[in-house]
């Protein structure tokens, strides 16, 4: 005998229970608010949802769920747009084990009805939902995650082997402003690792080759073309204008500059520094995790440093660590999972090996611990190895 | 004997070795031996006076031995040691 769909929904209401809207209004002001999930298609949600809800389309509950509440006996509210496919979607959730689900009666329309508010969010073209579907597929990104990188602001110092991979993916993740410092031109002996330029570019500033490629992959990103060097006459003002920088750099006078710079400016610095074959990663956060002079409190002499100009690098080198600043970056634009603050990372591609080394805020750090004068230094006279003359700190 | 892991620019120091294995059993004796073996790595490590240089960083297994006891961090058979200096490749 086939049951109606009256008969189903009497069925869901018997074994989950509902909850009032003024009753939910209430819980989530308080310590107890429940997990609300909106059920709801993405053109219905995208006219107003309840503040800090989470959107599943009820076709991807049981699939998506996972990402989303973990504990079974977590509280959670589901709502649609009256009360019964709620309901339904209430016994999936009662059959995956999830001990703890109310529908909200009368769903949306009774909640803004009622007088309580809703939000009407910012949403994805036709043509954004397509491009990054996989990123909106992920529950941890989702449509909401995609905004905030659409929404962000990264710069990076250097477009050369680094800052190409790096350029390349977060413009491809549709991180919506990318500024690029490069000074130099674009030389045949880049292009063996230096991908993000080409053959009918050799001799076109990087930082704009580097914008031409971008726009040709996605006309959301606005590239900001700075071609000169940081110093530290500039490098203040362009840090307040993002949210974090990729250190790309290619000599340790604008690494310690970024360093001292992103302290100042309280801007997170992801890191990367490359060499034959071998690569460091790290994140520095500044004053929440150890900076840049915690783990190297002075740069070495010349002939104990040499530039990737004269000892030679890996050109796929450069791929995995840029792409790994790519990683970190996106990571904490979404302020998810865990970044490399505190620890670094060396790769060493000859024995395909990954290691972890722990490093820790430095109490006598001369850049970031309490008792630290943070001032600009002459960089280019200490990193040379002029000490004595160097120590005296320059004003900016 | 611990194993001293060497990094790029110190290579050639070693005869092109990437690992090599050192007895002692603090650092202090680890890097003498080494540089018994390696003479070479001396003048880069450390200065005239015996320090070691403050661009040179030291680790024990994953951890710095600035945090531990400095030189006289004991060192185990089989335990890994890390000379890291600074790179600005990019």
């Amino acid at each position: 005998m086939a049951r109606s769909y009256q008969d189903v929904l009497a069925g869901a209401r018997e074994r989950i229970p509902e909850i009032q809207v003024s009753e939910l209004a209430e819980l989530l002001e308080s310590e107890d608010a429940p997990l609300v999930i909106d059920v709801r298609e993405q053109d219905e949600w995208d006219e107003g949802h309840i503040p800090d809800a989470r959107h599943v389309p009820r076709g991807f509950l049981e699939s998506r769920i996972a990402g989303i509440a973990d504990e079974l006996d977590a509280p959670i509210v589901i709502n649609c747009a009256g009360g019964a496919r709620s309901l339904l979607a209430g016994v999936s959730l009662d059959e995956m084990g999830f001990r703890n689900v109310k529908s909200l009666a009368g769903g949306f329309s009774r909640w803004k009805q009622d007088g309580h508010d809703y939000t009407v969010p910012s949403t994805l073209t036709p043509d954004q939902r397509a491009r990054y579907s996989r990123h909106v597929r992920i529950p941890e990104v989702g449509e909401e995650g995609q905004l905030k990188l659409l929404d962000s602001k990264v710069l990076l110092i250097g477009a050369g082997g680094l800052g190409s991979p790096s350029a390349y993916y977060l413009a491809a993740a549709g991180v919506g402003t990318i500024g690029l410092v490069d000074d130099d031109v674009v030389d045949a002996s880049n292009l063996q690792r230096q991908i993000i330029h080409s053959n009918d570019r050799v001799g076109a500033l990087k930082a704009e080759s580097a914008r031409q490629t971008i726009e040709g992959l996605n006309p959301d990103v606005s590239v900001k073309v700075h071609p000169f060097r940081v110093d530290q006459t500039n490098v203040l003002e362009l840090m307040n204008e993002y949210d974090l920088v990729v250190d790309g750099a290619d000599n340790f006078p604008t690494r310690y500059l970024l360093n001292d710079a992103a302290l100042m400016t309280r801007t997170p610095l992801v890191h990367a520094s490359i060499l034959r074959f071998e690569g460091h990663a790290s994140v520095f956060h500044p004053y929440e995790g150890p900076c840049y002079r915690c783990l190297f409190p002075e740069p070495p002499p010349p002939d104990m440093a040499p530039a990737c100009g004269e000892a030679g690098v890996l050109g796929v080198l450069c791929g995995v660590m840029g792409s790994i600043q790519a990683n970190e970056a996106i990571k904490m634009l979404l302020g998810m999972g865990d970044t490399l603050a505190g620890r670094l990372l060396i790769y060493d591609a000859l024995s395909m090996s990954f290691n972890e080394l722990r490093i820790r805020r430095d109490p006598e750090c001369p850049a970031c611990s309490d008792g630290a004068k943070l001032e600009f230094r002459d960089y280019e006279a200490w990193c040379a190895g002029e000490r004595g003359h160097a120590e005296a700190p320059v004003s900016a | 004997m611990s194993l001293v892991r060497i990094p790029p620019v110190l290579r050639q120091a070693v005869g092109g070795e990437r690992e090599v294995e050192v007895p002692g059993s603090t650092v202090a004796e680890v890097l003498d031996n080494l540089y018994d073996a390696h003479p070479a790595v001396k003048a880069q490590l450390q200065s005239e006076d015996g320090e070691l240089h403050r661009f040179v960083n030291v680790y024990l297994n994953d951890e710095d031995v600035r945090m531990l006891s400095w030189l006289d961090t004991p060192v185990s058979d089989r335990d890994r040691i890390l000379i890291l200096p600074a790179m600005a490749g990019g």
